[in-house]
C-alpha cells in the first residue's frame, strides 16, 4: 500500500519524477535536482512535507511527560511558538527519532516526526505516556509545504492576508504560529530562511498553485538531502538510528544535562558515555578532487577506522561533502583517508556543516 | 520515451556508437542512461593515446545518485576526448547524442560495429529491463 499525499497529482502536473519513499509515493525531482538545489540556495524553492508526522501532545502532564520522553528540555520554552530541536531516545541511549517541538503551553506542544519512524514513535510515546495524564493525537488531517531560500519569506508574503502577515511579521527563527487555518513556522531542513506551513489537506493544493505562480520552484527529495547535507543537518535512518548515542551524531547539543534530576529516558547511558569519552564524533568530510563520497564508504585515520553516514556531491560547493563517523580523537583539520571505489582519496576533516544562507561556513 | 537515433549503434550496457565518415567512431551513453543516472556532476574519460577493447570499463560518469562505469563498445585506439565535459558534465543529460559525446577511437576492428545493436535492438532491450 503506497500512501499519496494531498499535492500528489500537482507533482504529478509539474512533471516531477516519483519514487517510493518509506511507502510514501513522492517527487525524487521535477527535472533536475541541482537546479532546484541552486533555487532553493538563491532564490525560492519548495518541498511537500505532507508525509512527515504532526502528533500533539495536550493535557495536565504534557510538559512532565515530554521532559522525560526528550533529551532537551521542553522547560526551557517559555515563549507562546518557540520550537525545539531534540531527539528521543530508548533505554539504551540509542535514538528512537529526531523531532521537533513546538511550544504553545504547558499543556499544549506540537511535535513533528519523521514518516519513516511513524509507527514506533507513535508506539513508543504511547507507551512511555502510561501513567501521564494527557492525550497523543495523530493530524493527518494536515498537508505541510515547506518554501526556503533566501526569497522565500518574500514570496509567502505576497500571498498572505493582512492577519496572516501581521502574526508572522518579525518572527525569530525556530518559531511557529497559528493564524486561521495556517500553521506557519520559521523552521526547515536546507539552512536557508524560509517557512514550513501546516495546512488543512482542502487547501493545500490552493497554496501550491499560488506559490508555484509566485515563481517558487517545487524541489524534490533530491534537493532536500543535498540542501541538508550541506547545511549539516542529520538525516534519520543514515546519520543516526537506534543503535547510535546521540554523542555520536552531532546532537550533544541538543541533550540538556542541567536540571541535573531531570529524569528523561537514557539519562544513565549518556552520563556513563560522557564521563567514558569514548563515543564516536560526527564530523564533516571535504573531498576538493574529482568524484564523490558516498554512504557506508570507509573512513581511514591514524587513530582507527569511520565511516560515511551520508555522502553527496555539494551543488553549491562544486565538490563533494560527507558527514562521517569517526574516533573521538580525530580533529577539524586532519587529512584523512575514504575507500572510494577501489582507492584511497584523501579528505580533509571540518566540522559537520558546510553551506548556510548561501555561503561556504567551514 | 526516450529518443534513440537511428543512425547509431548501441552496446546493451547503454553506450551509442557513430561511425564518423573518417573511419573513427564516437561513443557516448544514451539518453535512457542520463535518465536513469540523473544530475551528471563528473565524468572521468580516458586518455588520448589509450588502447581500449571491448567491454573494458574505461570512463565513468558520476551522477547526483551514484557512479557508473561506462564500458568500450568497440575496440581501438583513443583519438579524441570531449574536453568541454571537465567543465560542464551536464552536458550529457542536455545533449546526450551531441554535445555530451565522451570520446573517439580510432578502430582495431570495423567489424566490431557488427555486433552491437541497431535502435531497435536496444530500444527491446531497455523495455525488458
Amino acid at each position: 500500500m503506497t500512501n499519496k499525499t494531498v499535492l500528489h497529482a500537482k507533482h504529478l502536473a509539474s512533471g516531477a519524477k516519483m519514487v517510493d519513499f518509506y511507502g510514501w509515493e513522492m517527487p525524487i525531482n521535477y527535472g533536475s535536482q541541482i537546479e532546484e538545489h541552486h533555487a532553493v540556495r538563491t532564490d525560492a524553492g519548495m518541498f511537500d512535507v505532507s508525509h512527515m508526522t504532526i502528533v500533539d501532545v495536550q493535557g495536565t502532564d504534557a510538559k512532565d511527560f515530554l521532559r522525560r520522553l526528550v533529551i532537551n528540555d521542553v522547560a526551557k520554552l517559555t515563549v507562546p511558538g518557540k520550537a525545539l530541536y531534540t531527539g528521543m531516545l530508548n533505554e539504551a541511549g540509542g535514538v528512537i527519532d529526531d523531532l521537533i517541538i513546538y511550544f504553545f503551553s504547558d499543556t499544549n506542544y506540537r511535535l513533528v516526526v519523521n514518516s519513516a519512524t511513524r509507527e514506533k514513535d507513535l508506539a513508543w510515546m504511547t507507551k512511555q505516556s502510561i501513567g501521564f495524564d494527557l492525550t497523543i493525537t495523530e493530524r493527518p488531517e494536515f498537508g505541510m509545504i515547506a518554501v526556503q531560500g533566501p526569497e522565500a519569506i518574500a514570496k509567502v508574503g505576497t500571498l498572505l492576508s493582512a492577519e496572516e502577515s501581521a502574526a508572522v511579521e518579525g518572527m525569530k527563527p525556530f518559531f511557529g504560529v497559528q493564524v486561521g487555518d495556517l500553521f506557519i513556522a520559521t523552521t526547515g531542513y536546507t539552512g536557508e530562511n524560509g517557512y514550513e506551513i501546516i495546512i488543512p489537506e482542502s487547501a493545500a493544493e490552493d497554496l501550491w498553485q499560488k506559490l508555484l505562480d509566485a515563481g517558487v520552484a517545487p524541489c524534490g527529495l533530491g534537493a532536500r538531502d543535498t540542501l541538508r547535507l550541506e547545511a549539516g543537518m542529520n538525516l534519520y535512518g543514515l546519520d543516526m538510528d537506534e543503535t547510535v548515542s546521540p554523542i555520536a551524531a552531532n546532537m550533544a547539543w541538543t541533550i540538556s544535562w542541567e536540571p541535573t534530576d531531570r529524569d528523561f529516558i537514557g539519562r544513565d547511558v549518556l552520563t556513563a558515555q560522557k564521563a567514558a569519552g569514548d563515543q564516536p564524533k560526527l564530523v564533516g568530510l571535504v573531498l576538493e578532487e574529482k568524484g564523490v563520497l558516498r554512504t557506508a564508504q570507509k573512513v581511514i585515520t591514524e587513530a582507527g577506522e569511520g565511516i560515511i553516514t551520508s555522502g553527496t556531491f555539494s551543488p553549491t560547493l562544486g565538490h563533494s561533502v560527507a558527514l562521517a563517523r569517526v574516533p573521538r580523537s580525530v580533529k577539524v583539520g586532519d587529512v584523512v583517508e575514504v575507500e572510494m571505489r577501489k582507492k584511497l582519496v584523501k579528505v580533509t576533516v571540518t566540522k559537520p556543516s558546510f553551506v548556510r544562507n548561501g555561503k561556504k561556513v567551514f | 520515451m526516450s529518443n534513440i537515433p537511428s543512425e547509431l549503434k548501441y552496446a546493451t550496457s547503454h553506450e551509442w556508437v557513430r561511425l564518423e565518415s573518417d573511419g573513427t567512431a564516437t561513443i557516448g551513453i544514451t539518453e535512457h542512461a542520463q535518465g536513469l543516472l540523473g544530475d551528471m556532476v563528473f565524468v572521468e574519460l580516458p586518455d588520448i593515446d589509450d588502447s581500449v577493447s571491448v567491454g573494458d570499463d574505461v570512463a565513468v560518469a558520476e551522477s547526483v545518485k551514484a557512479a557508473s562505469d561506462i564500458y568500450a563498445p568497440v575496440s581501438g585506439t583513443v583519438v579524441a576526448i570531449n574536453e568541454e565535459l571537465e567543465d560542464a558534465p551536464e552536458l550529457l543529460n542536455s545533449d546526450a547524442f551531441g554535445g555530451g559525446w565522451l570520446f573517439r577511437v580510432k578502430l582495431d576492428d570495423a567489424s566490431e560495429l557488427e555486433n552491437l545493436l541497431d535502435a531497435e535492438g536496444y530500444k527491446n532491450s531497455i523495455d525488458e529491463d
